[in-house]
């Protein structure tokens, strides 16, 4: 009996259902670049926080409007790289970047994203900042944790741990910048090598 | 005898592991798709579903997008458990084997 040609027909069948359902051409240079460009901006909110005439943060317009403005340009920066780097991969793997696969992973990524983008700005309005660090980092779990059923499974294990950092910092609204930091600067960095070494390397 | 029982003849082509595979976990795939991921020809692919369409295993719907004809498909419920049982069959054979 030809057991090798049906173990073939097995591993191709595999392929095939992980290919069709799963964007698997994420970048992990690009997450550590992400983790980079959060360092940097968080250094330069630190030294802009710590210079000014008062030493935390309130929606008094000048200092708050700049935060606003380096957090823009962190996230810009961040998704500009990734979709560079992820669009450069795909291609190598001679994937499409804009299928079925990778249009489910986005909108899944998006939709809990938004959803607290959104409820931030609300609060931010009610002038309630006490809990900002914490819900970026929740919903940024959480959306992680959404999409990583259409990608790369990994994904799901830096959703749970940035959820986690974020219930820390609900808890602790102190030391909010600090975990800020260690969720989306260090933590971007270590998965970001992790999938490096596990994926784009081979 | 005995073991291979369930090993499907109406499987029994690349072509058609494929599709099924990909209908196993999407629940809708496009002619277009499935085309560029299996990696065959128009008319390979338009005989290998018929083919599985009759034997019900899969469903073909011909429809309009704006005003351009979209086929698409969908495994149905018996061919979702004939291909499981499929799988398993050459799971056996091949462990069997070893």
């Amino acid at each position: 009996m030809d057991s090798k040609k049906y173990l073939e027909d097995l591993n191709e069948i595999k392929d095939l259902m992980q290919k069709s359902s799963r964007f698997i051409s994420l970048s992990g240079l690009s997450g550590i670049l992400a983790g980079v460009y959060a360092l940097i901006g968080a250094a330069i909110a630190y030294v802009v926080v710590t210079n000014s005439t008062r030493t935390y943060l309130i929606l008094d317009g000048y200092i708050f409007r700049l935060m606003l403005l380096d957090l823009f340009l962190i996230a810009f920066l961040s998704i500009g790289t990734a979709i560079f780097l992820t669009t450069r991969k795909a291609r190598k793997n001679g994937e499409k970047i804009w299928d079925t696969s990778s249009k489910r992973l986005v909108i899944n990524f998006l939709v809990p994203l938004l959803t607290g983008g959104l409820y931030i700005l609300i609060i931010l309005g009610q002038q309630k900042y006490g809990q900002t660090a914490a819900l970026m980092l929740i919903f940024y779990g959480i959306a992680l944790v959404n999409a990583s059923k259409y990608s790369i499974g990994d994904i799901r294990y830096l959703g749970y741990t940035e959820i986690f950092l974020g219930l820390i910092c609900a808890l602790f609204p102190g030391y909010g910048f600090w975990l800020w930091v260690a969720g989306f600067g260090i933590m971007h960095i270590v998965y970001g090598l992790f999938m490096y070494f596990k994926y784009d390397r081979a | 005898m005995g073991i291979i029982n369930n090993i499907n003849k109406a499987f029994d082509h690349r072509v058609r592991l494929g599709i099924m595979s990909v209908l196993m976990v999407n629940e809708y795939a496009d002619f277009k798709t499935l085309k560029e991921l299996l990696g065959v020809t128009d008319g390979n692919l338009a005989s290998h579903s018929k083919a599985l369409e009759q034997a019900e295993y899969i469903v073909i719907e011909k429809r309009f997008i704006g005003k351009k004809p979209n086929t698409r498909y969908r495994a149905t419920k018996s061919g979702k458990t004939a291909f499981k049982d499929h799988l398993n069959a050459l799971e056996q054979l091949i462990n069997r084997n070893e």
